[in-house]
């Protein structure tokens, strides 16, 4: 059994004008730590919210744990622990008493899985007095994951937990989530950072409702289907516009200093330096490099746009 | 049962950590007791009244003397001329006079008959009314004492009582009706706010998320503010009994338990708005703005209801308040019993029972 089903699930809002969620059919093993990766208004929100059944698809069906999202979320929200993209605490409640609220409301306690949370908790422990309200983003989002756990869940749902955290923040949130991973801990997290993707067992790329792959990010890289070349000048912008002219380049972005390009056969990189050197680009460098996950999100992404 | 106590201690730390809920909590009833005692009271007490005394005999300084001790008045005999007096208005110098014509004491003597005029300003009706009722209240006592004196007259002197209140006490009246407003305004914006708040704020996903049952979540955010406004409650009577010198005369007990009733239909109608609304500031304007001036008007403290067209008085019908209203004036002002309110106590009964059935069947179990 999965731990997490959907299939072919529909949302819409405002009368089907926007479209959440296209069709979307997935399924995530227990156990398994499961990635959502795509840009803001990909339909990620919406996916947790049908899982944790704060919403219901307009069509397909929705399972967690074997429970249907429709008909059986009480057994559901008894066994979940979600933490939603905007930070969801009592602001005015301090540390402890928001873990303590949490804790009761989930029908546990601290002290009773006080060693799921330990390595997470320790680091906030000393703010325990502390307003929710008066911590530092990356305080507040372990504080929020404490509080996703204290009940022990068997499925976490984390909407976006890294999203305005600092980069050692995030380092170190993803540390936790192996941890948890181990203690046999669902986890299903979304992210708009591709770089985060690596870090999951399998990921979904999501884009405008429809999910374009699901596999282990290594086999979605794997897939990338063209060599894939950084090209860099003195006059970078000069660059991309002279690019995005020529016939034998068919896909260029900006991507750090770089300019990530593929080619149409039978173009080489070679004969396009010497190209570029001649219409008067300077200092022209050109790699072949391994693609990344947003290399692949951007080939899917052209793809299912060029479909259209 | 555990999840419910630490839900109502977590509503209690909201409530006594935000300055601003206390301060409506408590503050608005106080400011309001202490204005309509004392600022907003229809007494007219210590104004001047210029006299006009045209005819300086003893009968006209007999009545001048009797106008003078009562408390109403402070006597101002500068003697500006008749002709004056009018500009005297004008300016504003003068409020109220008191004119004798020359033969004053003879005319009554002799004739049996004399006239006084009285002049108010009649731009503050409610003022210029009370200072002509109690002017004539005085010459008719002044006219019985001295026909008294002389056989043969006979007199219907209609004698005005304020039962329930003879002093004419003004606070008498405005108590149960600040108690009314006060309670209907409190209760219904805190709680519409509390729950809102857990919306806007986004923690309402994780209780809707978490096994407590939806239902629970409202009751236990109603349950502090029952409490509190049951303080609220005892706070006006103390300030009622001891400040503004009204006194009980029902038993407390049953004052306290229709006081709670009320506090009940208000926390519904609190919970009801707050399933219906997304933001805070809707919330509480609907509460405070929307509640405010018709609980005003229709609770019929302040505008008798009997006056007003059939169509309002059917509307007043639905406003709670004026139930309690008429609780309280009846247990606290006339000291009745159970049995001549138990009507009033029904309809609110039915309310509270309507308003929560609503606010519960509006909940929502999920976001949208």
């Amino acid at each position: 059994m999965s731990a997490v089903l959907l299939d072919h699930i529909t949302k819409t809002y405002e009368e089907g004008k926007v479209i959440a969620a296209d069709d979307v059919s997935l399924q995530v093993e227990a156990g398994e730590l499961f990635g959502l990766i795509g840009p803001d208004g990909a339909g990620k929100t919406s996916l947790f919210r049908i899982l944790t059944t704060l919403l219901l698809p307009d069509k397909g069906t929705a399972k967690v744990l074997g429970y249907d999202c429709n008909k059986e979320y009480r057994e559901i929200r008894a066994r979940i622990g979600y933490m939603p993209g905007r930070f969801s605490l009592y602001q005015d409640l301090t540390v402890k008493e928001n873990l303590d609220f949490f804790a009761t409301l989930f029908g546990s306690s601290i002290r009773e899985n006080y060693d799921l949370i330990k390595d997470i908790y320790r680091q906030i422990e000393p703010f325990n007095n502390r307003r929710a309200g008066k911590l530092s983003g990356g305080m507040k989002q372990k504080l929020a994951l404490c509080c996703a756990l204290i009940h022990k869940p068997e499925v976490l749902f984390l909407d976006e937990p890294t999203t305005g955290v600092d980069a050692v923040s995030r380092k170190e949130f993803w540390e936790m989530l192996q941890q948890l991973k181990k203690q046999g801990i669902t986890i299903v997290v979304s992210t708009p950072y591709m770089d985060e993707a690596v870090l999951c067992e399998r990921i979904a790329l999501m884009q405008a409702g429809k999910i374009m792959a699901i596999e282990r990010p290594d086999t979605i890289i794997s897939r990338f289907p063209d060599t894939l070349y950084a090209i860099k000048a003195k006059n970078i912008y000069g660059l991309l516009t002279e690019l995005r002219k020529r016939k034998e380049i068919a896909s260029c972005y900006p991507f750090g200093e770089y300019i990530h390009i593929t080619l149409n056969a039978p173009a080489s990189p070679e004969e396009l330096e010497q190209a570029l050197v001649r219409s008067g680009q300077e200092d022209v460098e050109i790699k072949k490099i391994r693609p990344t996950i947003e290399d692949s999100f951007i080939q899917l992404m052209n793809r299912a746009n060029t479909e259209v | 049962m555990k999840q419910f106590l630490v839900f109502i201690r977590k509503e209690f730390f909201h409530v006594f950590r935000d300055r601003r809920t206390l301060l409506i909590m408590f503050g608005l009833p106080l400011v309001q007791i202490v204005l309509f005692g004392y600022a907003l009271t229809s007494e007219v007490k210590n104004i001047t009244l210029t006299v006009i005394d045209n005819s300086r005999d003893e009968n006209s300084r007999q009545l001048v003397n009797k106008i003078r001790s009562s408390s109403y008045f402070v006597v101002d005999e500068s003697s500006i001329d008749y002709n004056d007096v009018l500009a005297a208005f004008r300016k504003g110098s003068a409020k109220c006079a008191l004119i004798f014509p020359a033969g004053f004491g003879n005319d009554l003597l002799h004739q049996g008959k004399a006239q006084i005029q009285i002049l108010t300003d009649g731009s503050d009706p409610n003022t210029a009314k009370t200072v002509v009722n109690y002017i004539s209240s005085i010459t008719t006592a002044y006219q019985h004492e001295i026909s008294r004196q002389r056989p043969l007259k006979y007199l219907i002197i209609p004698e005005p009582r304020m039962l329930y209140n003879e002093e004419g006490n003004g606070s008498l009246n405005f108590i149960p009706g600040v108690m009314a407003l006060v309670l209907m305004i409190v209760c219904t914006a805190l709680t519409s706010v509390s729950v809102v708040r857990e919306k806007e704020t986004g923690t309402m996903e994780i209780l809707l998320v978490s096994p407590f049952k939806p239902l629970l979540v409202l009751i236990a955010k109603a349950v502090p503010y029952l409490i509190l406004s049951l303080l609220n409650i005892i706070m006006i009577l103390l300030l009622a009994v001891f400040v503004l010198n009204v006194t009980i005369k029902g038993s407390i007990i049953l004052l306290f338990l229709e006081s709670m009733l009320f506090i009940i239909t208000c926390l519904s109608f609190g919970l009801m708005i707050s399933n219906t609304t997304n933001s805070q500031q809707t919330a509480l304007l609907l509460s405070m703005m929307g509640l405010m001036i018709p609980t005003m008007i229709f609770t019929g403290f302040m505008f008798p209801l009997e006056n007003m067209p059939k169509i309002f008085q059917l509307i007043s019908n639905l406003v709670p308040s004026r139930w309690y209203f008429l609780i309280i004036k009846a247990v606290m002002l006339k000291g009745l019993g159970f049995k001549y309110i138990w009507k009033e106590t029904l309809v609110l009964l039915a309310m509270t029972l309507i308003l929560l059935t609503i606010a519960l069947k509006k909940f929502k179990t999920r976001l949208s």
